[in-house]
């Protein structure tokens, strides 16, 4: 088993490796001149070459490159160009509504996608499997920002439960806190419980299928019993794996959940570092977005040993 | 080297089956494709006809500034007065024109990597190594750092959507390449000498159409949805094109007092990402149950 960890560990090195070159190629691989690009429609000449000379654009491009991975390693994304602060520390400053608002929904949908999940599987085929199912084709098909404006005309404008846009950290108080994230989980949750839903109907409704089922039935174990021990425990590896891909899911939704709701987390860093072209910050952003994604999935891979004994490497 | 038991699962879903009851029949057994399919062309005819049933989208008129839908203004009129109407109504020429562009170029191309990265044993962990690399990029800030680099028009739009959506598209034909071409009739071709091309496009190309059809229509509802994304963030469609996105965008600062703006596009883009949705899901059951369970 450690063999298998440290093959999985391993190859994680050529993602990440592939992630690097397309997130520094991006800025080479656009038409024209990065420098000028960076600088806007209004620079002069000597902005332009101040910009060239501050990213070392100067240089041939392997040595940027090694340099720029060199930097990464030792923990500098570089410096904005907008604002002169380090990425680092700007991508520090809005960590906590995007990490905040990414695990209260990934832990809402979990709560509600895999009971449902489980119930549809277990009465396949009824009205009840018809009306999660519909939900689940609905729930991906609606996009995460018509949800958050028809979620915030009810419950804000409407009935004026929860605050309309804002977020308040948890420093100010766990009440506080929650209304704020509430309306921008319910919203940003639902493609996820979607996706959750359906594969884990998926797999309780194959599982279900199993001898070991009809045996256990056989010798006379509860509904609750059977669905919980027997089937979800086996239906599990799809699960989680369709949890972790979900985070890319995850993460395009939390961009946009946080332009919706007016949320000041990673998301609206991006999207104001677009308006500015300001290239370090979005590069930064990417790579750390992706490091994420590649990180939580080694993570669940190494979880499957755990969760099915069966699996060996 | 193949089993008795692949021979006989290989052969792909009989067409005939599929037509001994007509349209009709095949419609009442597949409903979500009959509902996906007519929706979609409705929004399609709906596109088409644009100038015949709506006014003009760009056309400024600073009286009837942000007044609510009414029998002149159907869907309500936005900050500069123009029609939401006419601007919903255009709106799906760009929502449709990315989705299909996107679809047929992600799925083109990733249908030539995956045959490639399928078939030759030593391309295949090269090619294989850098789609994971891109997989593991969320595909919505690839297309967002894409298009704030490249400028926003349409082209670097569909480009910028497409890129994201091709690794998918190779996973899925390297997995039939895979196990098609471990097939006795395939094995059967080399013996006899065939040459690669020849293998690939009349052995092992017919076999991907059905899962690749399926997921062309996927492709297709995930790229109307990114499309209004980016254009809803303001790094999509240029924003004086009328798209679902940027009629949103737009409305955003209104929205506490006239949400129309917002619901009327959101609506349609709602129903026309169902509509492709069921018609995926739909195709996917009725053109070969084996399809399910690779994707």
């Amino acid at each position: 088993m450690y063999g298998y960890i440290l093959r999985r560990l391993l190859a994680t090195i050529p993602v990440m490796a592939v992630v690097a070159i397309v997130v520094f190629l991006l800025l080479h691989l656009t038409p024209g001149d990065p420098a000028a690009i960076i600088a806007g429609d209004y620079a002069r000449p000597e902005d332009i070459a101040r910009i060239r000379a501050n990213l070392g654009l100067d240089q041939p491009l392997h040595i940027q490159f090694f340099s720029w991975v060199g930097n990464v390693l030792r923990g500098d994304l570089g410096t904005s160009i907008f604002s002169n602060l380090p990425v680092t520390k700007l991508i520090g400053q809005r960590l906590e509504p995007t990490v905040a608002l990414s695990i209260s929904t990934i832990i809402f949908a979990i709560i509600v996608a895999i009971p449902i999940g489980v119930i549809a599987a277990w009465r396949a085929g009824s009205w009840l499997d018809r009306c999660v199912m519909g939900f689940a084709v609905l729930g991906f098909s609606v996009p995460v920002f018509v949800v958050g404006y028809v979620l915030m005309y009810i419950f804000s404008l409407k009935l004026g439960w929860f605050p309309v846009q804002g977020y308040k950290p948890i420093s100010e108080g766990f009440g506080p806190f929650l209304r704020s994230i509430a309306l921008p989980t319910l919203a940003l949750g639902i493609v996820y419980i979607a996706l959750i839903a359906r594969i884990t109907r998926a797999s309780v409704l194959e599982v279900l299928t199993e001898d070991y089922i009809r045996t256990a039935k056989a010798k006379g174990l509860g509904n609750t019993g059977l669905l919980l021990q027997h089937a979800l425990r086996n239906s599990a590896v799809p699960i989680v794996t369709i949890i972790g891909i979900g985070i890319a899911l995850l993460i395009g939704g939390v961009v946009v959940t946080e332009s919706v709701f007016n949320i000041p987390g990673l998301g609206r860093l991006t999207i104001d570092a677009v308006l500015r072209r300001d290239y370090p910050i979005i590069q930064g952003v990417i790579l750390v977005f992706s490091g994420v994604y590649v990180f939580v999935n080694l993570l669940i891979d190494i979880l499957y040993t755990l969760l099915d004994p069966r699996i060996r490497y | 080297m193949a089993t008795l038991e692949s021979t006989v699962a290989a052969p792909e879903a009989p067409a005939s089956s599929r037509r001994k009851g007509g349209i009709i029949e095949y419609c009442r057994r597949h409903p979500s494709v009959a509902i996906g399919a007519s929706v979609l062309c409705a929004v399609i005819i709906m596109a088409l006809i644009a100038p015949l049933i709506a006014g003009d989208p760009l056309r400024i008129n600073p009286i009837n500034r942000l007044k609510p839908p009414s029998a002149e203004f159907w869907f309500g009129t936005d900050f500069l007065g123009r029609d939401i109407y006419a601007r919903t109504i255009y709106g799906a020429r760009i929502s449709l024109a990315v989705g299909f562009a996107v679809a047929i170029i992600s799925t083109l191309i990733g249908l030539v990597i995956g045959m490639v990265a399928g078939y030759l044993r030593w391309v295949d962990a090269i090619v294989m190594r850098i789609m994971d690399g891109l997989m593991a990029i969320p595909g919505v800030l690839l297309a967002i750092a894409l298009i704030a680099l490249a400028g926003a028009s349409l082209t670097n739009v569909i480009i910028a959507i497409a890129i994201p959506e091709i690794p998918r598209v190779v996973r899925l034909v390297r997995s039939v390449v895979l196990q098609i071409r471990e097939l006795p009739y395939v094995e059967a071709a080399v013996s006899v000498g065939s040459p690669t091309w020849k293998i690939l496009t009349r052995h092992i190309l017919p076999n991907t159409i059905a899962p690749l059809i399926v997921q062309a229509t996927f492709v297709c509802a995930s790229a109307v949805v990114v499309e209004a994304i980016l254009s809803f963030l303001g790094a999509g469609t240029p924003p004086e094109t009328p798209s679902w996105g940027n009629v949103m965008a737009e409305g955003r600062s209104y929205f506490q007092f006239a949400s129309w703006i917002i619901f009327f596009p959101g609506l349609f883009l709602a129903v026309t990402v169902l509509a492709v949705n069921m018609l995926g899901d739909g195709l996917r059951d009725s053109l070969d149950p084996k399809i399910a369970r690779r994707m």
